[in-house]
């Protein structure tokens, strides 16, 4: 890995078709999407918090929603001379970090724990994005209740997994 | 509704540290009770934070971290989190379950945790109740011990919607002889903000 790491910090997202590292610090319900042509060497990373724009009134930064920032992050891919059937995707993170006795969280109820698994329902948004753009879905490290960081390295398309208590891997 | 980072006065911040003030001495004098020690707060912070940096509140997304995490239903709705460092965390978790320290947390250890941070949120939001006459009743606790960022981020989702700000009010607390030290979160909903904003006598014309 290169000293220098470009942070995405959440909602936001980066394309680039430099070599580096971009990474995605403490994600728990967020998302990363590493999105790669390799051979252009063109990457981008996004830091999604939410599933759906559509499900909102007041849009905010695309980078948010998992639609929005996957659509736009391919835009810019191949504005930079990516082709839109070489880029494949990975994707980490999505879990859910409190689990409350009692507490039922219906799918897209609004009220009281409807996002305690909004990490479940961001997997599940960014897979049919990918499905509906054609992406192919190459490696994932989704789910379950603990943090991850996310590298990105935009020079080979590695991405490096680092959590606190379930080791490290590699996508 | 849109931007509140400009439409919330300094007399507005002031009466929202007010309620950081009230809530927090409410609950330190609960958690001194517990461990019998002097409990130091803080002078309370109430900002409107962008969301890409509400984890830099407690030194950084990687930060490890314990957080308890209560939902708050009611005539307001948001979110409490007690978040202790993790050295901290073990420290506190030794006194309230009298156990001995150990690299990890044990079953009882985390539960006696949850249960502080479940008292600490109730003596807060009762303060915070009487102060406004609202009627806001805490969730169960929920735990986890991992990233900062992690265990913040599916609370932004909440109480962020539609806003790239979310508004933060937070005391750090210091409980010098043990060597603990937390800090105890309040993120009101954005909706909710008007009505709270409105019975603490500083709405907007």
């Amino acid at each position: 890995m290169t000293d220098e790491i470009i942070n995405v910090g959440v909602s936001e997202y980066y394309v680039t078709n430099n070599s580096g590292v971009l990474a995605s610090y403490g994600l728990g319900s967020c998302v990363g999407i590493a999105l790669y042509d390799e051979a252009k060497k063109i990457g981008g990373l996004a830091h999604v918090m939410l599933p759906d724009s559509k499900a909102i009134s007041r849009k905010g930064s695309p980078g948010r929603f998992a639609d929005t920032a996957i659509k736009s992050m391919v835009e810019e891919m191949v504005k930079l001379g990516a082709r839109k059937n070489r880029i494949v995707a990975k994707v980490v993170g999505g879990a859910q970090m409190f689990t409350i006795p009692g507490a039922t969280n219906p799918k897209n109820v609004p009220g009281p724990f409807a996002s305690l698994n909004i990490g479940e329902r961001n997997v599940e948004a960014t897979k049919k994005v990918l499905r509906e753009l054609k992406i192919k879905l190459v490696a994932e490290d989704t789910g379950g209740n603990h943090g991850r960081t996310v590298y990105f390295d935009t020079s080979n398309g590695k991405v490096t997994v680092t959590s606190i208590r379930h080791g490290e891997k590699k996508l | 509704m849109a931007e509140y980072s400009r439409e919330l006065t300094p007399l507005q911040l002031d009466a929202l540290k007010e309620v950081g003030n009230i809530g927090s001495g409410n609950a330190a004098v609960a958690l001194s009770a517990m461990v019998d020690k002097k409990v130091l707060l803080s002078v309370p912070r109430a900002t409107l934070i962008p969301l890409v940096k509400v984890s830099d509140l407690v030194g950084g997304a990687e930060t490890p971290v314990a957080g308890v995490y209560l939902h708050i239903t009611g005539d307001a709705s948001g979110s409490m989190l007690l978040l202790l460092e993790e050295k901290s965390a073990y420290e506190l978790a030794k006194i309230m379950a009298s156990g001995k320290k150990g690299e990890e947390l044990s079953t009882v250890e985390m539960s006696a945790l949850q249960e502080t941070g479940s008292i600490l949120a109730g003596s807060y939001l009762n303060a915070l109740s009487q102060l406004t006459n609202l009627l806001l009743r805490p969730s169960v606790p929920g735990f986890a011990l991992d990233m900062a960022g992690a265990i913040i981020d599916f609370i932004l989702v909440e109480i962020s919607q539609s806003e790239d700000y979310v508004l933060v009010i937070e005391t750090e607390f210091d409980i010098s002889a043990h060597k603990i030290r937390g800090h105890l979160v309040l993120f009101p909903d954005l909706g909710s903000l008007d009505l709270i904003l409105s019975r603490l006598g500083v709405s907007a014309v």
